[in-house]
């Protein structure tokens, strides 16, 4: 593991309003942040579609769709990869949520979310849970290489209920 | 990789009533699996399991749980509940033993084939599966383990420390001596 993997950038912590954005999730359609005022949203910045890593924490949300809907989150993927790559992705991974493509400028949202890994191009592997009114609750960057897993996510949905 | 900085722990904690067991309950060392019978890297790991259980004999407590990524696996989550269905008539270890040296066989009649090689009541089995009778237990099992830190699969546990090195025999056996000691 090189040193560049190593250093993680350090995410907008929680009570920061969340930077806007619209971004393409197929070659017709886009989505942007302000669809998801009155919901919680799960934000998955991811570095690379098809990578091993991606693969299996994108599966693993995938399963938890249901406990995500329970509490009424949504949740959208983001890569710096583009439409198309993305909707063979999905297809190929089995994976039913959106999957926006930061794709020109390219990372301008994962930079605006400071997840953007200039050296690599791709961003960190960093989770955000915005609460109904659009304020990060929770924010964590994962060592690149490492699967982040979901019980960050599910602890700060739960901490969302509580308030 | 190594992934210490975890530091993950098992959320439910095992219970000799509840899970499947091999070995005593007063073993130095206790070993959960959070496993996914169509995951060739299980599949790896399962003869390496024997092996373990083999060199540490009494010593070593195991614990299967099931942790299905049907995204990724579509025949994972009857798999999983066909061994919940044997577990029922007493023959789990056989049936989990079954589907992991025939990984590429788990469609439903393969899954049939099993429950009456192993003299199962297979009405029983039958109806059970098509009811998903044990569904709710797979999934008990599943939430566990993502409250736990399972990122993926197989993730063990020993004694209860998420184990985040390699699951190699050496690694492995060095790992369970050292929390035997």
């Amino acid at each position: 593991m090189t040193n560049a993997s190593v250093e993680r950038a350090t995410p907008l912590p929680a009570g920061t309003r969340a930077p806007e954005f619209e971004l393409r999730s197929t070659p017709d359609q886009t989505v942007s942040l302000a669809e998801f005022r009155g919901r919680p949203l799960i934000l998955v910045f991811y570095p690379e579609d098809w990578s091993p890593v991606c693969s299996d924490q994108l599966a693993l949300y995938q399963e938890l769709l249901p406990e995500f809907q329970r509490v009424d989150a949504e949740l959208v993927g983001i890569s710096v990869d583009g439409v198309w790559c993305h909707l063979a992705f999905a297809k190929d991974r089995n994976l039913h949520f959106p999957l926006l493509a930061d794709f020109e400028p390219k990372g301008e949202v994962a930079r605006a979310y400071r997840v953007y890994r200039t050296k690599d191009g791709t961003s960190e592997r960093a989770l955000y849970v915005i609460d109904a009114n659009g304020v990060v609750q929770w924010s964590y960057v994962s060592p690149v290489g490492v699967n982040p897993g979901a019980d960050g996510i599910l602890r700060a949905l739960e901490n969302l209920g509580k308030e | 990789m190594s992934t210490t900085q975890w530091g993950a722990a098992l959320t439910m904690p095992v219970s000799e009533e509840r899970d499947h067991i091999q070995g005593p309950a007063e073993a130095a060392v206790t070993l959960v699996e959070y496993g996914d019978y169509e995951c060739p890297y299980c599949g790896a790991a399962y003869p390496i399991i024997k092996e373990l259980q083999s060199r540490m004999g009494e010593r070593l407590r195991f614990v299967f749980r099931n942790f299905p990524i049907t995204t990724s696996h579509p025949h994972a989550e009857q798999a999983a509940e066909s061994a919940e269905a044997a577990a029922i008539q007493g023959s789990f270890w056989q049936m989990h033993d079954l589907l992991y040296e025939n990984q590429r066989r788990l469609r439903a009649s393969d899954l049939r084939d099993y429950a009456e090689s192993l003299a199962l009541d297979v009405e029983r089995f039958d109806r059970e599966m098509a009811e998903h009778a044990h569904a709710t237990r797979v999934r008990e099992d599943f939430m566990s383990g993502v409250r736990s830190g399972v990122n993926g699969t197989p993730t063990f546990y020993i004694n209860g420390a998420r184990h985040d090195d390699s699951y190699d025999i050496e690694t492995m056996l060095a790992a369970l001596e050292r929390a035997a000691a």
